[in-house]
């Protein structure tokens, strides 16, 4: 790849990344929005964060396959109810960690 | 990509659409910004990321937080992230592969963030559509085409099963 071929790429990877997070923020925060479109908008970040997290807790490998009883999965129902008791970012961490570090000592 | 002699245009594509997530993310927080600067919109933009944006909307929805804060949250999270990045290229190696749940680190921090959303039930329900549909949908489609995918699905039902129960209720 030559120099400027590199160059192109890089802008244009950078735009591509960008753009998807600039325009909605210019095209709608000075705009009422509709009532449905704000409730929509309301649903937003826990239908990405479920569907960020489910696969990772249910599937595995190239291409994925469907997986019971990972140790992800083991770890992460302790790990939900910690997050649902503290309501603590760095508690949670901590206490996923080490669970998954115990039960995937425990099963290997 | 490049080292597989991928053409610029299908690169710069498939960047797109991992980042299209960010499309919907950078939607739902427009509307705590009323009014405020395109400079400062342009900033902002920049720091988006899935755990910011994650942790700005919780603490928006909480009250009590401002763009300022969540400017700062997006800029100290990059910023971090670009550090963090050049020592891991550099220092990686010295922590031993999966020591200390390392590797569950991310996944925790994300169900974390995703309990910090749930001030209603139907955010709950809305979570568990999501993560029901991602699944199903991962198993067909390479990539990451199924958390965009599975988000519209379910942030569209959960309005749907909203409108249904508010008129049953009236």
């Amino acid at each position: 790849m030559s120099m400027e071929a590199y160059l192109l790429l890089v802008i244009g990877m950078g735009l591509a990344t960008y753009l998807p997070r600039l325009l909605p923020l210019v095209c709608l925060a000075d705009r009422r929005l509709p009532r449905w479109l704000t409730e929509w908008l309301d649903l937003v970040p826990a239908a990405i964060l479920g569907a960020l997290i489910a696969p990772s807790l249910f599937t595995a490998g190239t291409p994925r396959a469907l997986v019971l009883g990972s140790p992800e999965l083991l770890a992460a129902i302790p790990t939900f109810a910690v997050a649902l008791r503290s309501r603590s970012l760095g508690w949670t961490v901590v206490t996923g960690m080490a669970l998954y570090w115990l039960i995937r000592s425990i099963l290997s | 990509m490049v080292g597989a002699g991928a053409s610029t245009s299908a690169i710069i594509l498939t960047t797109f659409v991992v980042n299209l997530r960010h499309l919907l993310m950078s939607s739902a927080l427009a509307v705590h910004f009323p009014g405020v600067r395109r400079l400062f919109l342009a900033f902002f933009a920049y720091g988006i990321t899935d755990e910011s944006f994650a942790l700005n909307s919780a603490r928006f929805r909480e009250g009590g937080w401002d763009r300022w804060r969540a400017l700062t949250v997006n800029q100290v999270t990059n910023a971090t992230w670009v550090v963090s990045t050049v020592a891991g290229v550099y220092a990686g190696s010295l922590i031993p592969a999966g020591a200390f749940g390392i590797d569950f680190a991310l996944p925790a921090m994300f169900i974390a963030l995703m309990v910090f959303q749930f001030r209603e039930r139907l955010h709950v329900v809305t979570a568990v559509i999501a993560g029901g549909l991602s699944v199903l949908l991962s198993l067909r489609l390479e990539g990451n085409g199924h958390i965009i995918l599975a988000s519209l699905a379910a942030a569209t039902l959960g309005l749907a099963l909203k409108a249904v129960r508010q008129r049953r209720s009236s």
